[in-house]
């Protein structure tokens, strides 16, 4: 328990390792943690604005999707109006043509009678000349009755 | 324990330190030779090495605690060398909680601005931590080595030794004078020590001796309470060893646990002393 020269020497070596410590060991790993909390920091302040930005994004989409949905409403609406005309229209169309179509035929019909009739007249005037011929017995010149024929046949 | 044949010769020899220091002219040495001039010289005896006074060292516990401060260099100089502000290691996590633990303290309680308090308070926590911890080493073994490689006493625990812990003592009694220097001026700090607590100039001479037995009343709490501490351990530890060998564990390793809050107290006091002194230096009266 003698007191002596250790006691400086101990002075020394501590004065030593202390500024050792100040001079190489604590700013790195003192800096080195402030970096650490500057980065968390950093780290939470971004994912704060990321969660905000998330959230700005989601209610756009939502207006977007609702626009979207009106404009789609909007559509299918005027699709079903437009749908409806065209119908119409067609059916119209289709009416008159019908109507048209049963005119012609009419008409055509009306012909081919007028034709059928005219052919019935003529072959009647002959079969009556041909029975007015075997009933007179006698020759009768068609070209001195034929006017008398046509007239007998415009009456039928 | 060969060689002993007292309890109290086993106690002192586990006590007594390598000494190496000067013999003065026609001393007599133990084994009988007369050292005809000044010799420096390892001492022989625990007698010899209190007779050699003053110029002295005591090599066991310059070599313990340098090793240390070595080691405590070493480890924070590696994980400083090695250090990222990302993920970081094993090594690194482990100094980084220790320097958290001494920043938290320091900032709770030094209110000063100087930033050399951090790495203060760390090497002194730090490396007497480490010195207290040798005494976490069974008695026997550094001394049983050293004695095998031809040194009769070792003292392994660098704070069971006063030199040791009056010498930290004394760095931060120097650094309570430097920084009270510093940031008062001499002229401040004079005043500071000729006025208080008697703000009267007839009452200096009584001031001053209140504050310069308080000054130097800190190193001397702090060497001393370190000091007596680890050597009351020691002791105990010493008694322990003089045990029959098979009933030794049963105290040995209760003390041992105890001790192992010990030795991290009064690191921890330390430092929390010396930064409360420090921080006194810092501030205005």
């Amino acid at each position: 328990m003698n007191i002596n020269l250790t006691m400086i020497g101990q002075t020394i070596g501590f004065l030593i390792f202390v500024a050792f410590c100040i001079k190489y060991v604590w700013p790195p790993l003192v800096g080195a943690l402030q970096e650490r909390q500057k980065k968390i920091a950093d780290g939470l302040a971004a994912s704060d604005r990321a969660s905000h930005d998330l959230e700005l994004a989601q209610k756009k989409a939502a207006d977007e999707l609702r626009k979207a949905r009106a404009e789609a409403a909007e559509l299918v609406d005027k699709g079903n109006k437009r749908a409806a005309q065209i119908l119409e229209t067609a059916k119209a169309d289709a009416r008159s043509e019908g109507e048209r179509l049963i005119t012609q035929a009419h008409a055509l019909i009306e012909q081919e009678r007028q034709q059928a009739r005219d052919a019935l007249r003529a072959e009647i005037a002959t079969l009556a000349i041909a029975g007015a011929e075997r009933i007179l017995e006698t020759s009768v010149d068609p070209k001195v009755h034929s006017e008398m024929l046509d007239k007998l046949a415009a009456e039928l | 324990m060969a060689g002993e044949s007292t309890a109290a010769e086993f106690i002192q020899h586990h006590l007594s330190n390598l000494t190496y220091g000067r013999l003065p002219e026609g001393h007599v040495r133990p084994d009988g030779t007369v050292v005809e001039q000044v010799t420096w010289s390892i001492a022989q005896s625990s007698t010899e090495a209190s007779e050699m006074g003053f110029m002295a060292f005591h090599l066991d516990t310059l070599f313990f605690s340098f090793a240390m401060g070595a080691v405590f260099l070493g480890v924070f100089g590696l994980a400083a060398k090695n250090v990222t502000s990302g993920v970081p290691g094993h090594l690194q996590n482990l100094v980084e909680s220790v320097i958290d633990f001494v920043q938290d303290l320091t900032k709770n309680t030094f209110h000063g601005n100087n930033p050399m308090i951090g790495p203060i308070a760390l090497t002194i926590f730090v490396w007497v931590f480490l010195m207290n911890s040798m005494k976490l080493i069974p008695v026997d073994y550094i001394p049983g080595l050293t004695s095998l490689m031809g040194f009769d006493y070792t003292n392994a625990v660098p704070t069971t030794d006063p030199n040791g812990t009056f010498g930290v003592a004394i760095g931060v009694f120097l650094m309570i004078i430097y920084y009270s220097c510093k940031v008062k001026g001499f002229g401040g700090f004079t005043k500071e020590l000729s006025f208080t607590p008697f703000p009267h100039w007839t009452l200096i001479p009584f001031n001053l001796f209140l504050e310069i037995v308080g000054l130097l009343t800190k190193p001397f709490s702090l060497a001393l309470r370190l000091f007596g501490n680890m050597y009351a351990g020691e002791v105990i530890f010493i008694l322990i060893a003089l045990l029959p060998f098979y009933v030794q564990f049963t105290l040995q390793v209760p003390w041992l646990i105890f001790h192992i809050l010990v030795v991290t107290l009064q690191a921890f006091i330390f430092m929390v002393l010396s930064v409360v002194y420090l921080n006194a230096a810092h501030e205005h009266h």
